[in-house]
């Protein structure tokens, strides 16, 4: 699954470390999620989709 | 934004991690004390059986610290956890019944160790945890 985390914390100035806090995950977690590594959970996506004001496929996109 | 729940989660892990390894290691200390006890300090059964007791109740508090652990984990290292512990599981039974046979059919000249068994799980589990963060690093 394709996303673009990497691109909005960029638009926002946020670091990984500062996303991380907002998600309540670790860095590693947001890292992996950037990378593409690690696919996240419904309701992790959610909460990412909702941090940025987005729908949920505005953030994730199926390969 | 950043609520004092998420700026806590670092430190809970943190000691959680720490409660875990006081629990592991007054289980590891009470099971040498049950081993060794009687060996070298004391003769009485009872006294031997309480010790085991002491072990078993410690036991039961390594579980529960090591359950409070993994709540307290995100889903990535949750995950990771699990999965480690999976591969660690598989290990044991494939390789511990494998064991057992060898003694079983006299194939080995010794009789099979459960301590042995022990160690490869502990090996294959840290290996586990290791090839996970190097898979999502």
């Amino acid at each position: 699954m394709k996303n673009r985390l990497k691109v909005l914390r960029a638009e926002r100035d946020w670091t990984q470390a500062q996303l991380a806090q907002q998600l309540d995950v670790s860095r590693q977690t947001v890292n992996a999620l950037e990378k593409g590594k690690y696919d996240p959970s419904l309701p992790l996506a959610f909460k990412v989709a909702r941090l940025f004001g987005l729908a949920i496929e505005d953030v994730f996109q199926d390969r | 934004m950043v609520t004092s729940t998420t700026r806590d989660r670092g430190a809970q892990c943190r000691r959680n991690t720490a409660n875990l390894l006081y629990w592991t290691g007054a289980w590891v200390v009470s099971l040498a004390i049950a081993v060794f006890g009687p060996l070298f300090v004391w003769e009485s059964k009872a006294v031997t059986l309480g010790a085991i007791l002491m072990n078993v109740a410690l036991g039961v508090g390594m579980i529960a610290a090591n359950k409070r652990h993994l709540d307290g984990l995100d889903e990535l290292q949750r995950k990771i956890q699990m999965d480690a512990m999976a591969f660690a599981l598989g290990v044991g039974l494939v390789a511990g019944l494998a064991y057992s046979t060898l003694d079983v059919t006299d194939v080995i000249p010794v009789d099979a160790e459960i301590s042995y068994l022990v160690i490869l799980i502990a090996i294959a589990y840290l290996g586990g945890v290791v090839f996970g963060h190097r898979k999502y690093r």
